[in-house]
């Protein structure tokens, strides 16, 4: 499949095949179309050229809105309500998944953020919304699991998280994607990698 | 898992929307004294005159109504960022389950900002309150169009990415038959004029904006 924005093409002839369990490191330098690639297989882009298709919906069909609810992502900017509690978020997310309200409460305390559940989202660090965004990715457990530079604004226990969240995922059959710069890390965690360079994968 | 239902989901959203502008307050404290003191202003420029604030006061209430009102469709709390509007479609939500609970959300706080205003419009131009039954039918008939309007400009614009400034251009030509149905009919109820013809234009404004936004939606509230 191919990917442009506007005039630029970002994304060229890339086929991608990711089977359940796998563990996939997505490597890249700024601008190689990995974020691009990673908005695809969450099916919040259509891509311009070519085919595919995530969890049986094809990438351009309106079926993929139906198995949006077995996909997380977890991309640079946190994506939490700034005036609502990170409790209040969680159940957002719970309840639009037909979860009972209190599986947010214990998702936050499995991510350390038993104290913070009550603050407003706003009055929280980058780090602790991260962390938030673990927990409601925990919560749902998805089938397809994407990570955008998962790592940034971690502390060392914090990352962690990464690890149990990915190992999670595999395990119960589901398939994880890490969008990451540090090599070192992912590769402990993947079960293959890949790389993209000027929007095709080496 | 079970998903919930269009309605469910619908209700879960404007609960959200509701709850966050609840917490901002930037309807309460920032749209409706300024709208306030618009109505306050209207005298001052025009006249002092009780029978000329008499009859002109239901067209100035409804004007103010449509240009103060439809900014709370896209005041901040209503707007998602990009990461956001990701997060809540991965979160398995029907793009017309999104739409309708925005404009549900959009039409509560509309309800409470007409009624606000309306009050302020009564002291100030000595509004004629008789038949006031047909006022009930006539506010939340005008809350309804108003916050379906603007749900829709509002995701237009956020699709163009054209911001908040296209959005009165959007919808001060389209509430155009919502203003002239409403002004009317607050008009018409000195007797013996009729009040129903210009509640059905208001009825089919609103049936129509809500059949093309929910038909819409998937191209209006989808990301992809």
């Amino acid at each position: 499949m191919g990917a442009r924005v506007g005039s630029t093409t970002i994304l060229r002839d890339v086929d991608l095949r990711i089977e359940p369990g796998d563990v996939v490191g997505l490597f890249g330098a700024n601008g190689a179309g990995k974020t691009t690639l990673l908005r695809i297989l969450a099916t919040l882009l259509v891509p311009d050229a070519g085919e595919g298709t995530v969890l049986g919906a094809a990438v351009d069909s309106s079926a993929r809105i139906d198995v949006r609810r077995h996909i997380g992502l977890i991309g640079h900017v946190p994506g939490l309500y700034p005036e609502l509690t990170l409790e209040e978020n969680l159940v957002f997310s719970a309840r639009l998944d037909g979860r009972r309200a209190d599986e947010a409460r214990s998702a936050l305390d499995q991510v350390g953020l038993t104290r913070a559940a009550g603050r407003p989202a706003a009055a929280c660090s980058h780090g602790m919304q991260r962390r938030a965004e673990f927990a409601r990715e925990l919560m749902r457990m998805p089938a397809l699991l994407l990570l955008d530079e998962p790592h940034s604004a971690l502390d060392a226990a914090a990352a962690e998280l990464v690890t149990s969240l990915v190992a999670g995922v595999a395990d119960a059959g589901g398939a994880a994607v890490v969008v990451s710069h540090d090599r070192e890390r992912v590769e402990k965690l993947a079960t293959r990698t890949v790389e993209l360079a000027a929007g095709t994968l080496a | 898992m079970q998903a919930p239902t269009l309605v469910t989901q619908a209700a879960i959203v404007a609960g959200r929307d509701v709850l966050r502008e609840r917490r901002a307050g930037e309807v309460l404290w920032v749209t409706v004294p300024f709208a306030a003191v618009a109505l306050l202003l209207i005298p001052l420029a025009i006249s002092t005159d009780t029978a000329l604030l008499r009859r002109i006061g239901p067209g100035m209430y409804w004007v103010v109504v449509l240009l103060f009102g439809v900014l709370t469709a896209v005041r901040r709390t209503a707007v998602e960022t990009p990461a956001q509007r990701d997060a809540a479609s991965l979160s398995g939500i029907d793009p017309a389950a999104s739409f309708a609970g925005k404009a549900a959300a959009n039409v509560v706080m509309l309800l409470g900002f007409e009624a606000v205003v309306g009050v302020v419009a009564v002291v100030l131009y000595d509004i004629e309150l008789t038949r006031w039954p047909w006022i009930v039918a006539v506010v939340p008939l005008a809350a309804i169009g108003l916050g379906l309007l603007g749900t829709v400009a509002a995701a237009i614009a956020a699709n163009v990415g054209a911001g908040a400034g296209l959005i009165p251009l959007l919808v001060a030509p389209l509430s155009v038959p919502l203003l002239l149905a409403a002004t009317q009919a607050l008009d018409s109820l000195r007797p013996p004029n009729g009040i129903l013809a210009w509640v059905m234009l208001m009825v089919a404004v609103d049936t129509g904006l809500a059949v093309a936004g929910v038909l819409s939606s998937r191209a209006l509230m989808d990301t992809g």
